[in-house]
């Protein structure tokens, strides 16, 4: 351990604020590109799967109307 | 080679392939990172001439090295896009562009926080900065020409052209500081030989590089897989895959 106190760890010899910016950034980032990749994974199976409900809803609709044709 | 290759080139197998490998860099990604990242912020000593701030150190020459190999992975994978027609090549390079861009974020942000203290300015144009602000210029535009066309044949052919040329930077970023007279000192680590720094803060630089290494190598697998899916989104095997996820 290089650091004896809390308080000396946060400062870094007195350049706390320069490291704690760059490890804060990093992590930010780092953590905006996970949460980007989560999100559009979801949002492209949401997509395929509302593509998906609305092609089967016209198959059913013309499915439908062929039935009525028919019975008319 | 071509016959175990072969498989591979089906978004459906790739696509449970990169599954299954996706948990293993994550999980080795999280030991490594938490080990090498607490081992540099506590354990690792001081610098003899920069101090504590030395420990930026651990952040921004691991984002640099892979800011660099992330954009020749993707130029790799946009040249065989480009020659073999591979459309899984393509997806591959889209996704890893934005992983790279924010590798090279990181590089050039943690490097004006280390260059205030230590060389008194935030920012100067000299040779390393500048090639490296191109690479992030590079890579935000081959991601706006990835997302500027519906064919997505289409925007891997002009994205991977864009990704090739911009292949030239690499070699200028990586030998700048020696073509160059730079405020940026020259190299700590090297692939080859023995590192110029003692074993106490090499070993830290280890853990936290290959734990940022199978970070890149997680989130690629997880962009990866919204890629094929998204270019494959009218085939069955990607509808009866979303239809189980989704309910």
């Amino acid at each position: 351990m290089q650091f004896s106190s809390f308080a000396e760890f946060i400062d870094m010899g007195g350049y706390g604020f320069y490291v704690w910016l760059s490890f804060g950034m990093a992590t930010l980032l780092l953590v905006l590109l996970v949460m980007n990749s989560l999100v559009s994974n979801k949002q492209v199976k949401q997509r395929i799967a509302k593509q998906q409900a609305r092609q089967e809803k016209l198959k059913r609709a013309a499915k439908q109307q062929a039935q009525l044709s028919q019975s008319s | 080679m071509w016959k175990w290759l072969h498989p591979y080139a089906n978004p459906e197998i790739t696509y449970h392939f990169t599954g299954k490998l996706t948990p293993w860099f994550t999980w080795l990604s999280i030991i490594l990172l938490a080990i090498g990242l607490t081992w540099a912020l506590l354990f690792a000593p001081a610098d003899y001439q920069q101090g504590e701030s030395f420990r930026i150190f651990y952040i921004h020459v691991p984002a640099a090295i892979l800011s660099m190999s992330i954009y020749v992975g993707m130029a790799i994978a946009a040249f065989s896009g480009l020659v073999w027609q591979l459309k899984l090549a393509d997806a591959s390079a889209a996704a890893l562009a934005p992983v790279g861009a924010v590798f090279t974020a990181i590089a050039l942000i943690t490097g004006a926080a280390w260059g205030k203290p230590m060389w008194g300015t935030w920012w100067i144009w000299d040779a390393r900065l500048t090639s490296e602000l191109i690479l992030l210029f590079l890579y935000l535009g081959v991601i706006a020409l990835h997302n500027a066309f519906e064919d997505k044949a289409l925007a891997g052919k002009a994205a991977g052209i864009l990704a090739i040329v911009g292949v030239i930077n690499i070699p200028i970023i990586k030998y700048s500081v020696e073509w160059w007279n730079t405020l940026h000192q020259g190299a700590t680590v090297s692939k080859f030989g023995k590192p110029a720094m003692s074993a106490d803060m090499y070993w830290p630089f280890l853990f936290c590089f290959f734990g940022f290494a199978f970070f890149v190598a997680a989130v690629t697998c997880l962009r990866f897989k919204t890629e094929i899916l998204s270019r494959n989104s009218m085939r069955p095997w990607v509808k009866a895959l979303v239809k189980e996820e989704i309910k």
